[in-house]
């Protein structure tokens, strides 16, 4: 369309930048790109860029956010998954695609904002700037007769709000928030530091996993963990030397209300800390993380943790303790697996907790509760070799059945073994008795310690203070000039300023003013 | 250790009675307002009649937002708690703020044009609030119990009006530097103006939008043991405030300044409504408090 048209080849004769043909020499080439690197409108692309890669990794399961949710994946469409891994669709935030996007942005970022740090620094010290040739052009504009107008009142009205003024002959320049290109910088060099701190502390952080059952404890160093995550820089010869042990672990329950009953209100981890030989007994709660030096302990999960003795043909014990099982769903069905190597033939168990025992339509088990109101064990047993033996590391919670024969349970003819508090049961194929002596709690918790989390606050803080002055103050300019006869004001702002034409107005009224005796 | 209160379901349908309530006087005000606007139509911008409806209409919207606050309020009574802890109570208190911030700018800014919008916009809210995520008054799981849902979750909402009052003045944008000569269209201010006035919304949700982020780190950091982990909301909290961060680029940028940054203003608040909807109900993370 005409119209349309036009528009744009507005657009193009007032554009600024002109695109340079590039030359052919390297160096021009690079000044270039680099021009065109730095350009607002690479920025907008960029930014835009950002936000569209950030999208598919809230589509698939990130191996960061949701490392079981990946593994689920995988099993559900094998076909498609290891394509999207060469993608690495599984790993968005790390992958060398996304990191590209926000590595050129930030270069874009530094290309644009240092060079305004030095124009800035020069625009505080200098004077506000001549007045343009023609001052009817500005976005602000008054003219009027006045005759042999006196300044003053003029300067007045600057200086009394805080303008900067400076005369010169007939020409007042005067000009106004600085602040808001002081925000501007302020915002993105935050922001640049915002980026430094995260990847520094993504070096030197670490964050360390361990299951406790009531009444154990644990140490901080390497061994001391069920999995321990460090970043590049950090050397876990470094953690911070203390112990950790659970008292009590407790959840209290909503019986008051219908709406939510039986919906856990509070997880309360007791434990004993020692740090330097001294003891300190704290409380740790989902939002209330044990702040020690060097170290945050998080409460990160719970379960049940059914205590039992196993004895084999001869009376001897083969296993003692807390088994701790994981939770399956709301009402704290859990699963566990017990393996007893030293048993004089190897066996092991699949067996259910449910902490209040039910029956589902289907006959099968299932908790109805997530307290211990009346607690059930159910228990599956295979015999035959662990695979302990051959060296692999095997997971505690997963019971590899293949090559093992099914004795009790499933489809071995043999009905699965049921217990409750305080029994005693004989196990099949002259295996012995297992007894389930009680039942503890435990507490999943999380030892994590970053020590660039500050700075990143501290930057993410200059951040919002910079945006709100950028946003917030205007950037004004106002000149006048004085004719024998007449009186002009032209104003011109940064931004879309839409208090402009009443200070040109408030000036010229000022202007009009007789002069001060 | 966290008290077991005793939640008051009676308070709670009296709520629910209020916010239907403020419902229908919403549609009463919609039908007003947009009676209005056809007269404004067909008889022009300052036709009397028409500019006395919208008065009238803006009124009636006052007192839907006053009857909308009773309800809101019992709500907060009801569960011992601030309202806002799942989608439905989340849905109500944030129609109420949309509606209370914009019937307040109206007194600073020329901005009863869009009132038929907003007003629309909150019966669809309020009406699908009440459909489809109605849950009774629950506690607060252990995860929520901070002072931090007051700070990050109220910010969010106050943020999500202000883009929302944009969004409204960026559609009209569109629509008006388009090829239409819609009658319509003239009965709203100019590109420029509208243009001014969906900027001045944008830079304050976007600042409050800053905050959230930031606040929501810090209450992750604490609940979560990690201030960042690209959670599903977090990925759009970031998605949003990156097509935000962009659209202020754009408003600088000769040539995107007008339509093009209208056009990001109303990516931004599909997103926003998408983060709202159906990253909510239907993506796996650890905000899951739609109650539902």
């Amino acid at each position: 369309m005409a119209s349309s048209q036009q528009s744009k080849y507005v657009v193009r004769k007032e554009y600024n930048e002109p695109i340079e043909a590039p030359d052919l020499t390297i160096r021009s080439w690079l000044r270039w790109l680099w021009r065109q690197l730095t350009s607002m409108k690479i920025a907008l692309f960029l930014l835009l860029l950002l936000a569209a890669a950030a999208v598919p990794g809230s589509l698939y399961p990130q191996r960061s956010a949701d490392p079981n949710g990946v593994v689920i994946y995988f099993r559900n469409n094998s076909d498609l998954a290891p394509w999207l891994d060469k993608l690495q669709l599984f790993d968005v935030y790390s992958s060398s695609w996304f990191s590209a996007i926000y590595l050129l942005l930030f270069i874009s970022l530094v290309g644009c904002v240092l060079p305004r740090v030095a124009v800035h620094y020069k625009a505080l010290r200098a004077e506000p700037p001549a007045a343009p040739t023609n001052l009817s052009r500005l976005p602000e504009y008054k003219k009027t007769a006045i005759d042999k107008a006196d300044l003053s009142n003029a300067i007045d009205y600057f200086k009394s709000r805080k303008f900067k003024v400076v005369v010169k002959g007939n020409e007042i320049r005067a000009e106004k928030g600085y602040l808001r290109e002081t925000g501007n910088l302020i915002f993105h060099i935050s922001l640049l530091g915002v980026l430094i701190s995260v990847g520094l502390g993504g070096a030197l952080t670490y964050s360390g996993q361990r299951v406790l059952v009531e009444g154990e404890s644990f140490v901080n160093n390497e061994a001391g963990f069920d999995s321990l995550s460090t970043g590049l820089l950090f050397d876990p010869k470094n953690l911070t030397p203390l112990s950790l042990k659970l008292n009590s672990f407790s959840t209290t329950y909503d019986y008051l209300n219908p709406s939510n009953y039986a919906k856990p209100i509070d997880f309360i981890a007791k434990v004993t800390s020692t740090v330097d030989g001294k003891k300190t007994d704290s409380t740790i709660r989902v939002n209330e993380p044990l702040m020690l030096p060097a170290a945050k302990v998080y409460l990160t999960g719970n379960g049940y943790a059914p205590d039992l003795v196993i004895r084999d043909a001869n009376k001897n014990i083969v296993f003692a303790g807390p088994v701790v099982f994981l939770p399956q769903d709301s009402n704290m069905t859990s699963l566990g697996v017990i393996k007893v190597p030293d048993a004089p033939e190897q066996f092991g168990m699949m067996a259910f907790f449910y902490p209040t025992v039910g029956q589902l339509k289907t006959g099968a088990l299932t908790s109805t509760h997530p307290y211990t109101w009346n607690p059930m064990l159910s228990m599956n047993v295979f015999v035959g070799s662990l695979g302990l033996e051959s060296g692999m590391n095997t997971n505690v919670f997963d019971l590899n059945t293949h090559g093992m024969k099914q004795v009790a349970g499933g489809k071995s003819g043999i009905k699965a073994i049921k217990l409750t508090v305080g029994e005693t049961k004989t196990l099949p194929e002259n295996l012995g008795t297992v007894e389930f002596r009680g039942i503890k709690r435990f507490a999943s918790l999380d030892v994590t310690y970053n020590p660039a989390e500050l700075f990143v606050l501290l930057f993410a803080i200059t951040t919002l203070f910079g945006l709100v002055l950028m946003l917030i103050i205007p950037r004004r300019r106002i000149w006048v000039m004085k004719t024998a006869t007449t009186v002009e004001v032209a104003a011109l702002a940064k931004s879309k300023d839409e208090a402009l034409g009443k200070i040109v107005s408030e000036v010229t009224k000022a202007l009009k003013k007789k002069k001060k005796k | 250790m966290t008290e077991v209160v005793e939640l008051n379901q009676e308070l709670a349908t009296l709520s629910r009675l209020l916010v239907l309530g403020a419902l229908t006087i919403y549609v009463v005000s919609f039908l007003l307002l947009a009676w209005s606007l056809t007269q404004k139509v067909s008889a022009g911008k300052n036709d009397k009649a028409a500019n006395l409806v919208e008065k009238i209409g803006l009124g009636v919207m006052g007192l839907a937002v006053l009857v909308q606050f009773v309800g809101v309020l019992t709500r907060g009574i009801a569960a011992h708690r601030v309202p806002w802890a799942n989608m439905y109570e989340f849905s109500i208190t944030g129609s109420f703020i949309v509606t209370f911030i914009y019937l307040v700018a109206t007194f600073f800014k020329d901005i009863k044009f869009i009132a038929t919008f907003v007003s629309g916009f909150v019966v669809l809210i309020i009406g699908s609030a009440n459909t489809l995520f109605y849950v009774q008054v629950e506690s607060l799981m252990p995860a929520l119990q901070d002072y931090w849902l007051v700070i990050h979750v109220s910010v969010a909402i106050l943020a999500t009006a202000f883009f929302m009052i944009a969004a409204a003045l960026a559609a009209i944008l569109i629509a008006k530097s388009g090829k239409s000569k819609s009658k319509l269209l003239k009965v709203f201010p100019t590109v420029e103006k509208l243009q001014k006035l969906s900027y001045q919304f944008n830079i304050i949700g976007f600042i409050l939008w800053s905050f959230t982020l930031i606040a929501g780190a810090i209450w992750a950091d604490k609940a979560w043991h990690r201030f960042w982990g690209w959670d599903t909301k977090e990925v759009w909290t970031f998605i949003i405030w990156t097509i935000y961060a962009a659209y202020l680029h754009a408003t600088t940028t000769r040539g995107w300044e007008g339509k093009k940054a209208a056009w990001l203003t109303l990516i931004g608040f599909t997103a926003i409504l998408f983060n709202f909807t159906i990253v909510n109900l239907f993506f796996k993370g650890l905000h899951v408090y739609s109650g539902l």
